[in-house]
């Protein structure tokens, strides 16, 4: 289980923890370890909105953005990412929506 | 007020139709107005042929051009104006970065005194105790 942990952190492990939770029921197993925020141990003060790269991982195939309850991260730069989020999408660089 | 300087980043979206020669005709207009209006460009970028999101204009792809401006804001409004009568740009959007990055910075100047407090990151078990060895010195002194 905890060889599997650095694929689920990806992006696309955020993706997948973000599908089970829409299924409402209870999910085989459930996240155990409190997760922190990532922006935080890497001390961004700023979320550019061009950074697409870096955007795209907490934007899920549908478009939406990724709530904190799934990907850990802090208040703060929750706020920060969704403010870069949604000006990305108004210049085209995101979706507003996808499928 | 009014004559504070505040620094912008505009970025535009260039219809991909357009040649290379055009382009840089565009962009440089568009600087062109900026320093007309008495602002200044700190920074220009050109992030070159993208794809689009969605369509707009049923465009798939545009060129996209980032301007770092620094003004009052009025050159912003007539930059605008200009850009939206302009049907080869497809997009425009202005943002105000000064104040973002002042607060960046600010957040920074606070983890550094947080972390100078501390006696530098007690992360580890083995500077947790040394911090802790520094506050008994410094009772001892």
């Amino acid at each position: 289980m905890s060889t599997n942990y650095d694929e689920r952190e990806s992006g696309f492990g955020l993706e997948r923890e973000y599908e089970r939770a829409g299924m409402g029921g209870r999910g085989p197993r459930r996240m155990q370890r409190r997760k922190i925020c990532r922006f935080c141990m890497d001390k961004v003060d700023l979320i550019d909105f061009k950074d697409v790269k870096l955007l795209q991982s907490y934007v899920p195939e549908r478009g939406k953005i990724l709530p904190r309850r799934i990907s850990g991260i802090c208040a703060t730069h929750q706020r920060m990412l969704a403010e870069a989020i949604k000006r990305a999408r108004n210049i085209a660089l995101l979706p507003y929506a996808a499928d | 007020m009014a004559d504070k300087k505040r620094t912008y980043e505009v970025v535009f979206i260039i219809n991909p139709d357009a040649d290379d020669n055009e382009v840089m005709r565009l962009s440089e207009a568009m600087q062109k107005i900026i320093t007309n209006q008495g602002g200044s460009i700190t920074k220009t970028e050109m992030m070159g042929r993208r794809k689009l999101a969605y369509e707009i204009n049923h465009k798939r792809e545009g060129v996209y051009v980032l301007l770092e401006v620094e003004g009052t804001g009025g050159e912003i409004a007539e930059l605008e104006r200009r850009m939206r009568v302009n049907d080869q740009i497809l997009r425009y959007m202005t943002i105000r970065v000064d104040e973002d990055r002042r607060r960046a910075e600010k957040l920074k100047g606070r983890r550094a005194r947080k972390a100078a407090r501390r006696g530098s990151a007690p992360k580890t078990k083995a500077a947790a105790a040394e911090s802790k060895n520094e506050m008994e010195d410094e009772y001892a002194a």
